[in-house]
């Protein structure tokens, strides 16, 4: 930047981009200081601190089953969705097939649709195939969902990697799937990382697709979604904190994953 | 360089899979609204009935009206507010611009309903909002348009849209190269007139990207309306939801999703269409 | 220590029969021809350019014999063996890629022992190897680095310790000196050379600098638009060219438009003894071959004399190269050992055995 720009400070745009940035933040922050409120949720200004809320978070063991069921199932569209959208990836940027246009554009359609019409057509399709709803149809609905997120990702990795690397290693004498597995998964170690970091991320915080396919077990969002419609406790602040929390953890992790990665490749 | 087995191992399974799984179960959305339902079970006949109550019942066109003004209001306040933090950051924020980037990214990352719930504590009528203003004497009792109603709608869908927006904008205006600006100044153009002359367009892709990406999943959302939107805020999706729970009219309701998916293939090819010819490359 | 690198079945002499026959060999893309018709035998031992402009097929050949590609037409063998039906980890050789393509994710001792290891190779044999291999291309002191951490000329040794670890009976070389700055490609020129004669195996080149080619070659093969124009020594190419594109590519040449009548041959104002048959001849003939006349060459037999005007007189250094003006818009270049400033009109010579003809 020059120090022509530097010294234009607009002091004017600066103040709407502190009210814009306080106004994304607000509600985050209002969230966890109530989480701390001994009065409960509402009401200004909150008094006394307490951790009471978090004690009866702990306590509670629906809340944490929802949590072990969502992190099965994150876990699991993980790598049903990395799987599938790396194959998916290397047959986009290798093969040609009849349809592959209509392949690429059908695979997004999850992304871009409304997550409604994505839980709907589900249902309807396990509804014709007789499959009880549970756990295992949440699971098959966010890894078919999420595979785009994956394909997107390693796609573009694909199209960065330098293409002479697997030649290189099938003119020493690697066969091409001993040349897959040392040379093209190395090279798209930080694209699995981040697309897979972003569909743990995505499944966990599913809602739409899940409405519609959930069974008797509940994932995290649905539980507190259930408790909401039942009214408000300062309990699911303290959970939504810890989330919140979570979050932050997991984008720090990636970065520091992602600097180190770029460092090493200098 | 790739045999036929390489090609056929790495195509087939996600063909087949999502064959299986997203083409089949969207064809029978497709499917089910030509058919039917009667005395309470679906019957197989073809017909286009469904459609038809569509365009000739007024409560749906009102609801899918509501809704598109619902979803341009959020896209407006979420441009007013997105596009002057993009701005900020990409040619203001100097040595900080990095960690602001990352402020804007973390609540991306905060789940959907923690942020919708954290709205619906703030504007309730026991909620943050009205304690603070009664606190401070501002008003003198609960305000009751704040929660329950469209503009919480509208309200909660900016918080969470606004970051989505800024992300291509900024992205587009990353890749305005800086001597252009200085070329303008050079020239005689005042901060004001570079920004409209050279700045603004060159940032139009950008921008149609992020309103397109907010209409379009603001359009579709039936959370935001079932946790702040009361009677008088649901949205068409809500329509379809009860359609396909109490009110038991899967036809019905498959035949108002493919209105709704339409609409949305309408719009991104539209934008899409838009941003190739705004596209200076 | 060379001979445990070289192939291990010659016996040391430097050129021997055919080890690689390319049998009238096509590749088209689509619609595209880039190569038609080539055929070309590689001795074992010998240093071989391929040499061409962009687009004139020269990698592709290359990647044809490395088995990147696959012939539309014709056949590859090596010796008694077909090697264009066989997949690229299958063949006896191996590669030095043109930006290296070394593995990011290995280090560099990793990335020369990775041919070995992928075959099974005794963990034993491979660290012995790899250490010859690496003090061959002097990087013994950086087996443990990254390749990012590696400059451009460094990263090259690593390549090519690599591909010769695996002692292939031919080492393809993709323009591998390509992206180097010029005082560093002067020197390793000079090392890639003193390495084949070490190491004694093959050494298929991949250039578009014919001054490269000249310095390394035993031989070269000049292709272009996917057509092999000549294959000869580089004293042979410079001297006798085939083709007025041959003679235009390697150094500077004057093409001389010459009519054959009854023995002479007529171009402009000169006219030299011919054995050629009547008719429309082309000539190349080099501008050092001309000279300022003297005693002696204005005597010597097959001596054409012709006056002309100096027009230009550049200088470079050991040379001065001249255009000169003999009559009718007639320009010749000639080279001469510096000299002083010159102007006006001068007598000068050439040999007619120096007057080549080319094909168009």
């Amino acid at each position: 930047m020059s120090a022509h720009e530097a010294s234009r400070r607009a002091p004017v745009l600066a103040i709407y981009a502190i009210c814009v940035f306080a106004f994304i933040y607000l509600p985050i922050v209002v969230l966890i200081t109530y989480s701390f409120n001994g009065t409960g949720v509402g009401g200004f200004p909150p008094s006394h601190l307490t951790l009471d809320w978090y004690r009866q978070l702990f306590n509670d063991s629906a809340i944490w089953d929802a949590v072990l069921n969502s992190l099965l199932v994150a876990a699991a569209s993980v790598a049903l969705a990395l799987t599938l959208g790396l194959l998916a990836a290397l047959a986009l940027d290798r093969a040609t097939f009849p349809g592959k246009a209509l392949f690429r554009r059908l695979v997004l359609l999850p992304l871009i649709l409304p997550g409604i019409i994505t839980g709907l057509s589900l249902l309807m399709f396990a509804v014709l195939v007789g499959a009880p709803l549970s756990l295992l149809t949440v699971f098959l609905g966010h890894g078919t969902a999420l595979i785009s997120v994956a394909t997107t990702e390693l796609f573009a990795g694909l199209q960065k990697m330098d293409r002479a690397q697997e030649e290189a290693s099938l003119d020493l004498g690697a066969t091409p799937w001993q040349t897959f597995w040392r040379v093209t998964l190395p090279a798209l170690k930080l694209s699995i990382i981040a697309a897979g970091l972003l569909i743990f991320t995505l499944s966990m915080d599913e809602i739409a697709v899940t409405f519609f396919l959930i069974g008797r077990d509940n994932t995290l969002p649905l539980e507190i979604w259930g408790r909401l419609r039942r009214g408000i406790t300062p309990e699911i602040n303290a959970i939504s904190t810890l989330i919140f929390v979570g979050s932050v953890g997991l984008i720090v992790i990636w970065y520091r994953l992602r600097a180190r990665a770029l460092r090493n490749a200098e | 360089m790739y045999s036929r087995t390489y090609k056929s191992l790495v195509s087939v399974p996600p063909l087949l899979w999502v064959g299986i799984f997203l083409l089949l179960p969207y064809a029978l959305m497709l499917v089910h609204s030509l058919w039917l339902v009667r005395d309470g079970f679906i019957v197989h006949e073809w017909n286009l009935q469904n459609y038809a109550t569509l365009f000739t019942n007024p409560v749906y066109l009102q609801v899918l009206l509501r809704t598109m003004r619902i979803a341009a209001s959020v896209t407006v306040c979420s441009l007013l507010l997105g596009y002057p933090l993009a701005y900020y950051l990409s040619f203001h924020s100097g040595a900080r611009k990095e960690l602001l980037y990352q402020l804007v990214i973390v609540p991306l990352w905060v789940s959907y309903l923690v942020r919708g719930y954290a709205w619906k504590t703030i504007l309730g009528s026991d909620g943050v909002l009205n304690g603070f203003l009664q606190y401070l004497h501002i008003t003198h009792g609960p305000v009751g348009f704040l929660l329950y109603s469209p503009f919480a709608v509208v309200l909660m869908l900016t918080h969470i849209y606004t970051p989505f927006v800024f992300l291509p904008i900024y992205a587009a205006l990353e890749t305005i190269p800086r001597p252009l600006v200085e070329a303008s100044q050079d020239l005689g153009a005042s901060p004001a007139k570079t920004f409209l002359h050279v700045i603004l367009p060159l940032s139009i892709p950008g921008l149609l990207a992020g309103a397109t990406f907010a209409f379009v999943l603001s359009l579709g959302d039936f959370l935001a309306p079932l946790l702040v939107g009361g009677a008088s805020g649901t949205m068409i999706a809500n329509v379809v939801q009860s359609l396909f729970g109490a009110a038991y009219d899967w036809p019905l309701g498959a035949a108002v999703s493919v209105c709704i998916l339409l609409i949305t293939l309408a719009l991104l090819s539209m934008g899409e269409l838009l941003e190739k010819r705004w596209a200076y490359k | 220590m060379s001979a445990a690198i070289a192939n291990p079945t010659d016996s040391g002499a430097l050129v021997s029969a055919a080890l690689l026959e390319v049998r009238s060999v096509a590749k088209q893309f689509g619609a595209v021809k880039v190569l038609n018709d080539v055929s070309l035998n590689i001795a074992g031992g010998e240093f071989l350019t391929l040499l061409g402009e962009s687009g004139s097929g020269k990698t592709t050949l290359l990647r044809l014999i490395a088995g990147f590609e696959q012939p539309s037409r014709g056949e590859i063998w090596m010796r008694d063996k077909r090697l264009d039906t066989l997949p690229p980890y299958k063949r006896p050789v191996n590669t030095v890629f043109q930006h290296y393509a070394l593995f990011p994710h290995l280090n560099v001792r990793e990335n020369v022992a990775y041919g070995l290891r992928v075959k099974g190779t005794a963990a034993r044999e491979i660290s012995g190897r790899v250490e010859e291999a690496l003090h061959m291309v002097k990087m013994t002191e950086f087996a443990a680095a990254r390749p990012a951490k590696l400059s451009g000329g460094q990263q090259q040794r690593v390549a090519l310790a690599r591909a010769l670890v695996n002692r292939p009976r031919i080492l393809l070389l993709d323009e591998p000196l390509s992206a180097l700055d010029a005082n560093l490609r002067k020197q390793m020129q000079s090392e890639l050379k003193a390495l084949q004669r070490e190491v004694g195996i093959t050494f298929l080149f991949v250039t578009h600098d014919q001054d490269e080619a000249m310095a390394l070659s035993d031989r070269i093969a000049l292709l272009r638009g996917g057509v092999l124009e000549q294959v000869a020594t580089p004293r042979e190419i410079y001297t006798r060219p085939a083709t007025a594109y041959a003679a235009q590519f390697i150094g500077q040449t004057n093409l001389l438009a010459a009519e054959i009548r009854d023995g002479w041959a007529i171009c402009g104002a000169l006219r030299w003894r011919s054995t050629e048959p009547n008719g429309p001849a082309l000539f190349s003939l080099r501008p050092e071959a001309i000279a300022q006349v003297s005693a002696n060459s204005a005597s010597a037999p097959g001596a054409v004399c012709f006056r002309a005007t100096i027009r230009q007189q550049l200088y470079g250094g050991a040379n001065e190269t001249l255009e000169v003006d003999c009559g009718d818009w007639q320009f010749l270049r000639v080279r001469i050992p510096a000299s002083q400033p010159m102007s006006g009109e001068f007598e000068f010579v050439f040999s007619s055995a120096d007057a080549v003809r080319v094909r168009p």
